[in-house]
């Protein structure tokens, strides 16, 4: 069974968004994680690029394939987590923690109120356990 | 669990690929690799028979020595890559699982009178036990010192009580064996090495089909169907130093043309910086120029890095050569390495 983290909401393509101070960090459910395997490499965009919500944000390789990983909200990266260059391991450990992707600054709030609550996305998720 | 050649492989085990494989570097790994076909190959035309079709030189091979060998056809392309073991009085062919069928219509059309072939991969179980502690672990469940068994030679042995046909080969690069035994006696088997393993303290863990990939591709070993097809010619592989051409076998001629003219590309492995680089991903020159494309590619998790196997033209094909590999659109920088990547054990 997966874990969910409460203080996230989430797209049905199974990226976390979390409010921290001004910004929203961004990373991959645990569902996630575990469907993809030994995730191995993680590609992402620097800092100061744009994305609308559902673009491509990067992609993410595991042993088994590469998954592109989806803007859940609007926004300007702020800031992107060097670490996974060299543990993209991070992924699979702590992957509401440590193994975040990037933080943005949102560019449309009312985006936030779309997304999946975490009870809703267990349910999702678990649909396809 | 995945579809493969007829059987239900694990990809992974719960422990995960990247763990997986670094446990048979360092300690064992457990292979269930029944899917493996094996022939028995017999008779008093068997000697001359095997020679014809093995790309190796096999006639010297003494009772119970074991060689890696290609099998062509007459265009010296790779119908399928073969150990042979030569037990006292038939010879013991180990096959890969989806040229099954292939082998055996190619064996069966090629072989004359006095030459009997016999498909034994149903009633024979197949799993592989690699890595440093491996023959310490099998050592101390086996009625033989499985140590006393030379690298590439094999042996008659009662492993856990059940009596198997036991190769010191293996598809890792590490040290180890392979056991050939009755398909009834597999749980037995495999329960049995791994409480060994237990015992022993040595930790002793299944391998799923990804890190068998990985462990393999590393140590520089062909897969079938990658390195390795019938649209690839053994010169072109790099495997010139298992074509014995002091003696006859098929595909003879086509090869020495292909040598005497020169490989129109030739397999390389290339590093890759910023992306993992994949099966069908295009390899271009710095400028930009298409030269050939990745046959099997992954992360490397020994060796810590991104690398493909792919045929190029051969003006790229030296070791340090920049080249680019497309990568989701994206022309990522590489470097043909040294091949292998990770020297195995018996070269060292």
């Amino acid at each position: 069974m997966s874990t969910i983290d409460k203080n996230a909401k989430y797209r049905p393509s199974h990226e976390w968004a979390r409010r921290e101070g001004n910004l929203v960090v961004i990373g991959i459910s645990d569902h996630a994680q575990h469907a993809l395997g030994d995730i191995v490499f993680v590609e992402l965009p620097e800092t100061g690029k744009v994305f609308k919500q559902g673009d491509t944000l990067g992609v993410v390789e595991s042993v088994k394939a590469a998954s592109d990983i989806y803007m859940p909200l609007s926004g300007k990266i702020a800031a992107v987590n060097g670490d996974l260059a060299g543990s993209p391991d991070l992924v699979n450990k702590d992957c509401y923690g440590s193994g975040w992707f990037v933080k943005i600054e949102a560019a449309k709030l009312p985006e936030w109120d779309g997304l999946l609550t975490p009870e809703a996305y267990e349910v999702e998720s678990g649909k396809e356990e | 669990m995945t579809p493969f050649a007829g059987y239900d492989m694990p990809i992974t085990y719960p422990t995960g690929a990247v763990e997986e494989h670094l446990a048979c570097r360092r300690s064992v790994g457990l292979f269930d690799i029944d899917h493996m076909g094996q022939l028995e190959v017999s008779g008093p035309g068997a000697d001359e028979f095997v020679s014809r079709m093995a790309s190796a030189k096999i006639l010297d091979m003494k009772d119970w020595d074991a060689r890696y060998s290609l099998l062509l056809n007459e265009k010296g392309t790779v119908i399928d890559d073969l150990f042979i073991y030569r037990r006292p009085g038939a010879w013991w062919i180990v096959i890969n699982a989806s040229n099954r069928e292939t082998d055996l219509a190619w064996f069966g059309a090629h072989k004359g009178a006095g030459v009997s072939v016999v498909d034994r991969s149903d009633d024979t179980y197949m799993i592989a036990v690699q890595g440093p502690n491996a023959i310490a672990l099998l050592d101390a469940v086996s009625d033989r010192k499985i140590s006393g068994f030379p690298r590439f030679t094999s042996g008659d042995a009662k492993v856990a009580g059940v009596p198997c046909f036991v190769g010191r080969t293996g598809y890792t690069g590490e040290d180890g064996a392979e056991l050939f035994f009755p398909a009834g006696k597999a749980v037995k088997l495999w329960d049995a090495l791994i409480a060994e393993g237990i015992r022993l303290g040595f930790a002793t863990i299944p391998v799923g089909l990804a890190a068998r990939d990985s462990l393999r591709f590393e140590a520089g070993m062909p897969l079938h169907g990658h390195e390795i097809s019938p649209e690839i010619n053994a010169i072109e592989a790099g495997f010139k130093w298992a074509c014995d051409f002091d003696k006859e076998f098929t595909g003879k001629a086509a090869l020495q043309a292909v040598l005497s003219e020169g490989p129109k590309r030739k397999l390389v492995t290339i590093e890759v910086q910023g992306g993992v680089p994949r099966e069908g991903y295009q390899v271009l020159s710095p400028d930009g120029v298409p030269i050939g494309k990745a046959v099997a590619g992954m992360f490397c998790p020994t060796v810590r890095k991104y690398a493909c196997n792919a045929f190029v033209d051969p003006a790229f094909a030296r070791s340090g050569t920049d080249v680019q590999v497309v990568i989701h659109g994206k022309p990522k920088s590489g470097i043909v390495a040294k091949r292998p990547l990770y020297l195995p054990t018996y070269r060292r």
